[in-house]
């Protein structure tokens, strides 16, 4: 798009804005990160280095950074099985109700984390009689994760013809096959957004995790929201976070390349009903947001 | 034993629709809604304020509470009230960023601001929310860059919460705006260019509306988010919004708060109601 | 879609919905079952269990004296520090503690409730040299039977920033008075549980007799409202409403905060760290003149402990003289048990603290649970759910 110089510029100012406006509070954090003192004022008096290592040493930091791993990876994998087959039946089929699927899928993460929170807490507690623990919070991580994967599965099942399914059953496959050698892989790099843009979600879920977890587990935010005011501990939660920070650029770059990967089979466009492709660049977008 | 499966299926879409549902629909349906509706139907109970038992005769007095107490009234216009402004700051924030994301970055440039507008979502909530109430507390950064000029800071209260949450929500606005601005085809633009139209009306009147549905898109988020958050109206002001007063009320009056979640409720299901008719469901 | 497609269909949906409905009867009729754990004591005391969880406000369980009894017992101390009687009371609902150290505005709830049970005092043999005005009350026994053991007491207290607020206040009246709570507007710092309306019933029983107030607890509509009204007339002026003590610590050492109710254990944090905070004497019992809300603490055990000998030894050990010396010296509140008056760094601890003057205490109203039928035998006192949406209605 051709646009003029004053225009250019004026669009890029509100962009540094905006950039501004998303990077000086991570910018703030960071330098507490290296707060010699424990107490928040700014300037910070003095910094240090002293935080990260005590950070990587903090018993329950690291503990609480495995049953998160642990949490978010099997939300992530129920999410996946449960939102792939919800898109594969709304895609590939009609049916009575179909249009309330996509309704019925955001709803968990549409509505309020306490309400979600505690309405799965009473269901376990009061009407079940489970106790809470890990378990119930990875099945509260997995309600709301399920429309991420559905999502991005919808949109590429959409983009891909059904020619190539229909010429693979005419070849003699059966529907399990079609679906493991032809439907899957095609849809490998929406699912894999999907999955990195799950995992993210449930990793740094607090509301509803705190509802649901039980007396001895611990997930990430919860220890940091428990030494969140802690002055001798506050300086290692800014710590951890830088941490995460980092060791999450790697993950979030892969997510942005599975999604602009091209498709060589057959990713035509249904119709010109859900937008067209981008001339000269021949990439393809998935939807990769949601939170 | 999948080919028994798979001739099993074959022919029978019924059959396959059925299997391919049932997991979602018995986690989603009965699960999740069932929860929900259990949940629902302690609004119309009472409880014993001691024993904390729960008093199961039906009745309304909990949503009589709510509507004769002016102060539910004003918690709930004040939550709805701020939820709004983040989604316009949030949205107004958001465009020119991408929208140089989708259609003035070169190829590197896009790569490199989508990873840098993806990773604050990877910084934990709590410590972005501590550390915004730390910059806008008595010695913090906001006053101290302000007092130069004569002006002190916001403090804590509803502005710090407005500026709080359009801070932390502003990915997900991002997100969909970009992916929906993506998708309109250049072609389209270089038509309305060579049919006279100057960069402002092609923005107004093929850009735009082509882009509304996935503004929509994104506001479900901010909306959703800011409406049911209690934890950074805790941390950065002194005033209760709807998510807070459930939270107060969960232990010691269940049915009061279940009658208050209500509201939210409703208040989405009317909100993904709309948006799904402004085609804002092809954009999540 | 053919005909034959869409009813069965149809018929799924019918399924799901059957489910639905009858996941609700479960609803319905499963949390209406009767908690009749309470009421068994433990008769003997076994060996421990490895562990104990309990539930403490912040300060009572601290690696000082938890580790000797870890090493000692066996029994790993897992702590979880409550801001609010509420929450604590919300904890102990889940079944998943041993053991609390609840409050008077938490003790009646809990028994009430069927969530704590009776506690076997020949168990506990430290009990027999508690202080005997800590016995046999009406915040720790119900219906002649023995609930918990006592922690130690203390009053709210009236804490200034010594820096801005001059002349030092004598009186309540700095937060409580709207003329004078004025002048720190925006730096008040007000403890953010229903139990503040006690507060101002506090001052209104000084300063407005007519209103008849004798206990702050056992409010009527008229005492009810006025206490009310004071704190929404105080509401512009606070700063902050605080539950977690340390937000409180670091509001007052940032300056954020001035003046306003806290406790012993954040006033002797913020002196620790050199901060200028005053409070009134603690030969006053660190009282302004119209007395304080204060609380008697009493640690009881779940009537669901998974591990009650633990418990029954914490309890123990807890009340031993050396330990409860220093708790209430680490705390900065008078202790429980009688012998600990032996054992504390300063010798005049308990006397400076009013350990063993009852007569001190009578100007201290320790929380209680606000019951509607009040002992006025009109049964038109305020109940806990009045209060809390009294509360909710004051914070706007």
């Amino acid at each position: 798009m051709r646009l003029s110089r004053r225009s250019t510029l004026l669009l890029r100012t509100a962009v540094a804005l905006g950039l501004a406006f998303v990077y000086i509070p991570l910018i703030v954090l960071a330098i507490y990160a290296f707060n010699a003192s424990n107490i928040l004022e700014w300037p910070p008096p003095g910094l240090t280095l002293e935080w990260f290592p005590k950070a990587i040493h903090e018993e329950f930091a690291r503990e609480a950074f495995l049953t998160s791993l642990k949490a978010a990876s099997v939300a992530t994998a129920i999410a996946l099985v449960l939102g792939t087959l919800a898109a594969l039946a709304v895609a590939r089929h009609r049916f009575f109700g179909r249009e309330t699927i996509s309704f019925l899928v955001i709803l968990p993460i549409a509505l309020p984390g306490i309400v979600t929170g505690v309405a799965l807490s009473n269901t376990f507690t009061q009407v079940l009689g489970v106790d809470l623990s890990l378990m119930t919070v990875i099945v509260g991580h997995a309600t709301f994760c399920i429309v991420v994967i559905y999502n991005n599965s919808i949109a590429r099942l959409r983009r891909l013809s059904t020619s190539f399914e229909e010429a693979s059953a005419d070849l003699g496959a059966n529907t399990w096959q079609t679906f493991r050698h032809v439907t899957l892989p095609s849809m490998r790099s929406a699912l894999g957004a999907g999955a990195l843009l799950a995992f993210g979600l449930s990793f740094d879920e607090i509301i509803v995790t705190t509802f649901t977890i039980g007396a001895g587990e611990e997930t990430l935010p919860i220890w940091i929201f428990r030494n969140l005011f802690r002055p001798n501990q506050l300086p290692i939660v800014n710590a951890v976070a830088v941490i995460v920070v980092l060791i999450s650029i790697l993950p979030v770059y892969i997510a942005y390349r599975l999604t602009r990967e091209e498709e060589g089979t057959g990713a035509a466009p249904a119709g010109g009903a859900r937008g067209g492709r981008i001339e000269g660049g021949g990439v393809e977008t998935e939807a990769t947001a949601v939170p | 034993m999948s080919r028994r499966l798979a001739t099993l299926f074959h022919g029978r879409p019924r059959l396959q629709v059925g299997a391919l549902l049932a997991g979602p629909m018995a986690w989603l349906v009965v699960g999740y809604l069932g929860s929900l509706a259990v949940l629902l139907v302690a609004a119309f109970w009472s409880v014993d304020p001691l024993s904390g038992e729960l008093i199961h005769s039906l009745s309304l007095e909990n949503f009589e509470t709510l509507l004769n107490e002016p102060v539910y009234r004003d918690i709930v216009g004040r939550t709805v009230l701020i939820a709004a402004l983040v989604t316009l700051t949030d949205a107004v924030i958001a465009f020119p960023i991408a929208f140089y994301m989708a259609k003035v970055a070169s190829r590197r440039g896009k790569a490199i601001l989508v990873v840098a507008v993806l990773i604050p979502l990877w910084s934990s909530y709590l410590v972005k929310v501590l550390s915004w109430r730390t910059m806008l507390s008595a010695g913090g950064i906001v006053n101290w860059a302000l007092a130069p000029l004569g002006l002190s800071g916001p403090g804590f209260g509803n502005t710090a919460v407005w500026l709080v949450m359009s801070y932390l929500w502003l990915p997900y606005m991002i997100l969909p705006i970009f992916a929906g601005l993506e998708r309109i085809p250049d072609s389209l633009i270089s038509a309305s260019e060579d049919l006279g139209a100057s960069p402002l009306t092609t923005f107004r009147r093929v850009i735009l509306p082509l882009a509304f549905p996935a503004v929509v898109a994104g506001s479900i988020f901010t909306f959703a988010l800011t409406l049911g958050d209690y934890i950074t109206p805790k941390l950065v002001s002194n005033n209760q919004f709807i998510g807070n007063v459930i939270f107060n009320n969960i232990s010691t009056n269940l049915p009061l708060a279940s009658a208050l979640a209500v509201v939210p409720i409703v208040v989405m299901i009317g909100y993904l109601l709309v948006a799904r008719r402004l085609g804002a469901f092809e954009h999540i | 879609m053919t005909t034959r497609q869409a009813n069965s269909a149809r018929t799924a949906w019918l399924i799901v919905g059957g489910l639905l409905a009858a996941l609700l009867l479960l609803a319905g009729c499963g949390s209406s079952s009767d908690e009749t754990t309470a009421g068994n004591e433990l008769q003997k005391l076994g060996k421990g269990e490895g562990e104990v969880d309990l539930i403490s406000w912040g300060g009572y369980v601290e690696p000082a004296w938890s580790k000797p009894f870890e090493q000692k017992t066996g029994c790993k101390v897992n702590n979880k520090v409550a801001g609010t009687s509420d929450e604590m009371v919300a904890l102990m609902r889940t079944g998943e503690y041993d053991g609390v150290s609840a409050s008077g505005n938490a003790t009646a709830r809990l028994v009430d409730g069927g969530d704590v049970a009776p506690v076997n005092v020949s168990l506990v043999p430290n009990y027999k040299t508690i202080f005997s005005d800590l016995k046999n009350q009406p915040y720790n026994t119900f219906d002649g039977t023995h609930y918990g053991i006592p922690h130690g007491r203390g009053a709210n207290l009236l804490m200034w920033n010594s820096n801005e607020v001059k002349p030092a206040p004598t009186s309540w009246n700095v937060t409580m008075d709207p003329k004078i709570a004025a002048k720190y507007k925006g730096k008040i710092s007000q403890y953010d549980d229903p139990m503040s309306i006690a507060e101002a019933a506090v001052y209104l029983k000084a300063h407005e007799p007519k209103l008849g107030i004798e206990n702050p607890y056992e409010l009527n509509e008229e005492q009810f409202e006025a206490a009310v009204g004071l704190l929404s007339e105080q509401r512009p002026y606070v700063g902050e409403y605080w539950s977690d003590l340390t937000k409180q610590i670091s509001a007052f050492a940032g300056g954020d905060d001035v003046v306003g109710t806290t406790w012993q254990y954040q006033y002797f944090a913020l002196k620790a760290e050199g901060k200028p905070v005053a409070a009134s004497p603690a030969s006053q019992g660190f009282l302004p003149s119209e007395g304080a809300t204060g609380w008697s603490d009493t640690w009881m055990i779940s009537s669901r402990a998974k591990h009650p000998n633990c418990m029954y030894m914490w309890m123990n050990w807890i009340v031993s003289p050396k330990v409860n010396a220093e708790v209430a010296e680490v705390f900065g509140e008078a202790p429980a048990q009688s012998l600990a008056c032996e054992h504390t760094k300063n010798p005049n601890f308990c006397s400076e603290y009013h350990a063993d003057n009852p007569g001190f205490w009578k100007r201290v109203y320790y929380w209680e649970t606000p019951v509607s039928d009040c002992g006025n035998g009109e049964s038109d006192c305020k109940d806990y759910n009045d209060w809390v949406q009294a509360w909710t209605s004051i914070k706007g």
